[in-house]
């Protein structure tokens, strides 16, 4: 069972937070050991369009611009992609780039940015938010995948009870938060109290993407650290 | 004039850059082949689908990557994936004249999702490293899978994109949002309307790409060497310039509400002549160069 982002907002900054709904949009400020951090995200396993990708955006560049070093969190709970004509149209692609750029814009300048997963991450929703973070960090209970299995047995053209098959067990291909903490994607699962974990998660983030090696180290990635190495040290 | 879209990944590198001046990473004969993939019965490719290397532009030193779009859709897996951040890590060590990187993918290669998933995100964490360091970065995409999925948010990381106007650039496809959505949400088969809609034309009129070329592989090279020869071949992100794109951004959603009443016979032009483009009904029967020249005289509105 995931928790509400009310729950975990009141879990990690007690009832004084500042973070409001806005439909799917979560925005706002709150208070960890007497340090303001923005807030934004998703909620209701949004589908991520246009305008809730800008709006995110805007969020990041609002708090680059007016409160330099303020870390940010984003609360991740995403179906994915917006799936539409009219996304696809007036580019979508570049819209969710923006937001990725924004983020890593504000990693760049000092900020501090953790990613946390706390229901569900698909694939284009989560590519530019958690996955450009300095870390993602996922709730035990939540969810993560890339693609629905019809629509992609359908891209793959592999038979969809096949893709069944390889759901269950196989963690490059099966969705799970283990997976992704497996294969380096995840950095950590918080297990316990969120504000401790919240705190130790800002404590020791690293502005290198370490996500190969710890693939590596973790056993779920094994191949990936090692090619980055060889292409390092060709000749 | 020889077509960009029918060129292998290995003919691309070879007709675009200085002759016999590629030199390959990872070559074939190493023999870095998808763990991944045999439990699926497909078979595996000697390059896992991408080619990387250095090579000289007009006499420039400069890294290139180009992915086979005809292996499983030029998509990305785990060794795939770290190849191209391998490439770009080293162009941060190295620091040649630019990198390029020839797009030719549906995205993340759904046999082994999950990996390619974050080999997508460490390929954009790597190029944004790339282009901070103020190492020009181009994205060149003509290929018969245009760039989608991961890699069509990819291009637009980089600090310039190339694209032919029979290259398309997007993030979902057409087919996925089909399966989804239905054959009324966008009909995959009607070729026209994904042009239209994620066309090159399309693109270069709403300001997504900095060069419309021809399908033509020595265009690619004269649109690579005229980018490295102007004077903002390095575009650094910086805090103004992502409000410059925010503002753009912004002011393209409020020309096409959520709520507008959507055609797929006529969204594309409405949008078109909205943006102030002339005769806006006729821009998919001109080729590139009347295209452009109209532009020249009228001006890219957006």
């Amino acid at each position: 069972m995931s928790m509400s982002w009310q729950t975990l907002a009141g879990r990690l900054f007690g009832p004084q937070h500042a973070i409001t709904a806005e439909g799917d949009f979560l925005s706002g400020t709150a208070c960890l050991d007497g340090r303001i951090i923005t807030v934004l995200g998703t909620t209701g396993h949004a589908e991520v369009g246009l305008e809730l990708a800008l709006a995110q955006a805007r969020v990041v560049l609002d708090t680059v611009a007016r409160h330099p070093g303020r870390p940010l969190l984003l609360l991740i709970d995403t179906q994915g992609q917006r799936l539409r004509r009219r996304e696809e149209l007036l580019g979508l692609n570049r819209a969710m780039a923006h937001l990725g750029k924004a983020i890593d814009l504000a990693r760049r300048q000092g900020h501090a940015v953790l990613g946390l997963v706390y229901d569900q991450a698909l694939s284009g929703g989560f590519i530019t938010s958690g996955l450009i973070a300095d870390a993602c960090d996922a709730l035990p209970e939540a969810e993560i995948y890339v693609m629905r299995l019809p629509a992609m047995a359908r891209i793959t053209k592999l038979p969809e009870s096949t893709l069944r098959e390889l759901s269950q067990n196989n963690p490059v291909f099966a969705p799970g938060v283990v997976n992704y903490l497996r294969m380096g994607g995840v950095r950590r699962l918080w297990e316990g109290d969120p504000a401790e974990a919240l705190r130790q998660a800002l404590a020791d983030l690293t502005p290198q993407d370490e996500r190969a090696r710890d693939g590596a180290s973790r056993g779920g990635r094994r191949l990936a650290a090692d090619i980055i190495q060889r292409v390092l040290d060709a000749a | 004039m020889l077509s960009y879209a029918e060129c292998t990944a290995r003919e691309r590198l070879a007709h675009l850059l200085d002759a016999a001046s590629f030199q390959e990473w990872l070559p074939p004969q190493d023999r870095l082949t998808s763990p991944h993939l045999q439990a699926l019965g497909v078979p595996p490719a000697f390059d896992d689908g991408v080619v990387i290397g250095h090579a000289r532009l007009d006499g420039r030193h400069v890294f290139a990557a180009a992915q086979e779009g005809a292996y499983l859709g030029g998509g990305v897996g785990e060794v795939h994936g770290a190849k191209l951040v391998g490439l770009l890590r080293r162009a941060l060590r190295d620091r040649p004249c630019a990198v390029l990187l020839l797009l030719d993918s549906g995205g993340v290669r759904l046999h082994e999702a999950n990996a390619g998933l974050i080999a997508v995100s460490e390929v954009m964490r790597a190029l944004l490293d790339v282009r901070a360091a103020g190492i020009p970065t181009l994205v060149l995409i003509g290929g018969n899978n245009g760039c989608f999925g991961g890699m069509g948010i990819v291009a637009h990381c980089a600090d310039h994109i190339i694209l032919s106007d029979v290259g398309r650039l997007a993030l979902s496809g057409p087919e996925v949002i089909e399966a989804s959505r239905g054959v009324d949400e966008f009909d995959s088969r009607d070729r026209a309307l994904v042009w239209r809609t994620t066309g090159g034309k399309h693109r270069w009129i709403l300001g997504d790409c900095s060069h419309l070329v021809e399908d033509a592989v020595q265009a690619f090279r004269d649109a690579t060497l005229s980018i490295l020869n102007g004077a903002d071949a390095s575009r650094p992100v910086t805090a103004k310039s992502l409000e410059n794109e925010h503002a753009q951004l912004r002011r393209r959603l409020a020309l096409a509400p959520p709520d507008a009443p959507a055609n797929p016979e006529t969204e594309a032009v409405a949008l078109w002549r909205q943006l102030g483009v002339p005769d806006a009904e006729h821009i998919p029967d001109l080729d590139v160069a009347a295209l452009l020249d109209r532009f020249a005289h009228e001006g890219r509105q957006a």
